[in-house]
């Protein structure tokens, strides 16, 4: 087990590096830098020149990732070009912001997905199970984007249930409660929108997995031994059924994060997403390398979760 | 490999000959009524789009007219304008015509790039598949979306084909998993083991004998890509970057909804393209199930 982990983590740490390496590369191709802005058009050229070698940033490639790299670890992600503030400032509302819609995300897809996948797994082939699949079918293939746009024009615009843009209404005082009911509010759409479209992967799997599951000699056994339906259902196929789905909770993260840059950006939603989006129209690009390496490291780290949960739930995972 | 074994079984008892895989594919289809129906539509979509645009100009679509700004449908705009006074109707045949030409596009080429890959990675095995599958489990797990458009933004001299470029090279990881998966089973098999007993070269085996028994499944994961694609490709262009906006695609229609007041109130720019992007990509989905049906015989309805 232990073996297991340690090798995956042996993994993780060069896709990291890797990663890092990457971006830094991108980073080097996009125009301008940390000077950009600033510069006085009447300001001696040699000036400049200087101010950037003493910045390093006519150091080699090497030696400047280097000074990135340790400045990021030490969690200094560089300033903005445009805000002229550091980016750890500007992204930490953000992240919160997306944090708290990625969680409500994935708390709606799990609700929908278990009793869904459920009903149409051990009752397959009924009329349920046709809706349900059929469902999956046109969830499968709509993409998010139009489908958020929908309920954005449905929901925020035709019957004005729910707000349509920002993470808070204004004038309302942080920590009290109407701030919090206001926070769900504006987060409540977004949510929905999107689980419902990336819920359907796991309703797909999780039923082919209880049917998998019910065709099994323990459950032939346990049907013998007089065990009643709901306890064969509950006790022995579900507990078989949702592990793996537990374990997929990893790779759900990067699911996520592709869903937030356009949802976010659909229902104004302040987040990363809407961040990088705009940093990028705005060429603040130390800020897009910043968003894009913390989303980087975020889906290895889902990707090492699920493959963690999945070696302790079924050992024939584990990597030799 | 099982599949392929039932496969051969069920066609000795039903007859003395077995069908052809075109057949298979043709059966499944009719049965299908849902895929059928999918086939017939995109057939017609992609005959009317692509004819009709050979009398369309693009140049003169895209050119603004400020005495036309957003006119609801009628009898000089069939679709209405946008705010920009451009005929909605043309942009949308121009704009469906190059969504799936780019499509297309990017699905044969990460389909090519990504068959070799798999090929050659699930033939040799051992530490030069070792090596390739760490490549392609480190590009599995990059942000795909952000990087893109990273990409986008930053390349000089942006067109068409750079943007296609830029969506194959971080696309082309997951068909090369599923050819190497399978030409790692493949490879043992007893024909390509007495081939190579014979002295066959390693290129010809992997060419002229193992590929072949691939391409039924490398048909139905390009069918399924493609869907993917088109969807990827208008996502990008509705977040404004993907096509430029001289060479509209429908995702770029749709991204005139981002205007709150376009959204509430001028249906005719958004709602077209929408509803044409569901039925291409549920039309393109419905045939590559019913392919993938086609291709596995204890799921097929036929």
């Amino acid at each position: 087990m232990w073996k297991f982990i340690v090798r995956r983590l042996f993994i993780t740490l060069p896709q990291v590096i890797l990663l890092s390496v990457l971006i830094f590369l991108m980073a080097q191709m996009m125009p301008g830098d940390a000077l950009s802005g600033l510069i006085d058009p009447n300001i001696d050229p040699a000036a400049i020149e200087q101010q950037r070698e003493n910045l390093g940033l006519n150091n080699p490639w090497y030696v400047q990732y280097t000074d990135w790299i340790t400045g990021a670890l030490q969690g200094d992600l560089g300033q903005s070009f445009r805000y002229k503030m550091p980016v750890t400032e500007l992204v930490e509302q953000r992240l919160i912001n997306t944090f708290w819609l990625s969680v409500a995300t994935l708390l709606i897809t799990y609700i929908i997905a278990i009793p869904l996948g459920i009903t149409s797994g051990r009752y397959n082939d009924s009329w349920a199970d046709q809706m349900i699949t059929g469902y999956t079918y046109i969830g499968f293939a709509t993409p998010l984007f139009i489908f958020a746009l929908v309920m954005l024009w449905v929901f925020g615009y035709q019957l004005g249930w729910f707000p349509t843009g920002g993470s808070v209404a204004p004038g309302l005082e942080p920590g009290s409660f109407d701030y919090v009911l206001s926070k769900l509010q504006h987060l409540l759409l977004p949510a929905i929108s999107m689980a419902l479209i990336t819920t359907v992967n796991t309703v797909q799997y999780l039923r082919s997995e209880i049917i998998d599951t019910k065709q099994k000699d323990f459950i032939i056994t346990a049907r013998a031994k007089g065990a009643s339906e709901s306890r064969v259902y509950n006790r022995h196929i579900l507990r078989n059924s949702l592990l793996p789905i537990a374990a997929f909770f990893g790779f759900e993260i990067t699911g996520l994060i592709g869903g937030t840059v356009f949802v976010e950006n659909i229902f104004g939603y302040p987040g990363m997403g809407d961040l990088f989006i705009q940093s990028i129209l705005l060429r603040d690009y130390s800020v897009v390398t910043a968003v894009v390496l913390l989303f980087g490291i975020a889906s290895i780290l889902g990707a090492l979760i699920s493959d963690i949960i999945l070696s302790l739930v079924d050992p024939r995972i584990r990597i030799k | 490999m099982e599949s392929k074994e039932i496969k051969l079984d069920d066609t000795q008892h039903v007859a003395t000959k077995s069908p052809s895989g075109f057949s298979i594919i043709w059966r499944e289809i009719v049965r299908d009524k849902i895929a059928l129906v999918s086939l017939i539509l995109l057939v017609l979509i992609t005959s009317f789009v692509y004819g009709i645009s050979l009398f369309l100009n693009q140049d003169e679509i895209v050119t603004v007219d400020l005495f036309a700004i957003h006119e609801p449908p009628g009898e000089d705009f069939l679709l209405g304008t946008d705010y920009g006074g451009r005929d909605i109707f043309g942009q949308l045949i121009i704009g469906t015509r190059n969504s799936l030409s780019i499509g297309i596009l990017v699905t044969l080429m990460t389909g090519v790039i990504g068959v070799l890959y798999g090929l050659v990675s699930g033939y040799f095995g051992g530490t030069i598949d070792n090596i390739m599958m760490r490549i392609v489990d480190f590009f599995l797990i990059l942000p795909f979306l952000m990087i893109v458009i990273v990409f986008v933004a930053i390349v000089p001299k942006y067109s068409v084909l750079s943007f296609s470029l830029i969506m194959t090279a971080f696309l082309w990881m997951g068909i090369a998993r599923l050819i190497r998966s399978k030409a790692l089973q493949e490879k043992e098999l007893d024909y390509a083991q007495a081939s190579k007993t014979l002295g066959s070269s390693n290129l010809k085996i992997m060419l002229t004998q193992v590929l072949p028994n691939l391409s039924s499944l490398i048909i139905v994961t390009m069918t399924l890509n493609l869907a993917a694609n088109i969807g990827l490709e208008s996502g990008l262009s509705f977040l404004g970057f993907g096509f430029p906006e001289s060479t509209p695609s429908l995702g770029t229609l749709l991204s005139y909804a981002r205007n709150p007041q376009t959204l509430e109130y001028r249906w005719w720019i958004w709602v077209p393209a929408a509803v044409l992007i569901l039925v291409l990509m549920l039309s393109v989905n419905n045939v590559g199930q019913a392919l993938k049906r086609a291709t596995d015989a204890r799921q097929r309805r036929g």
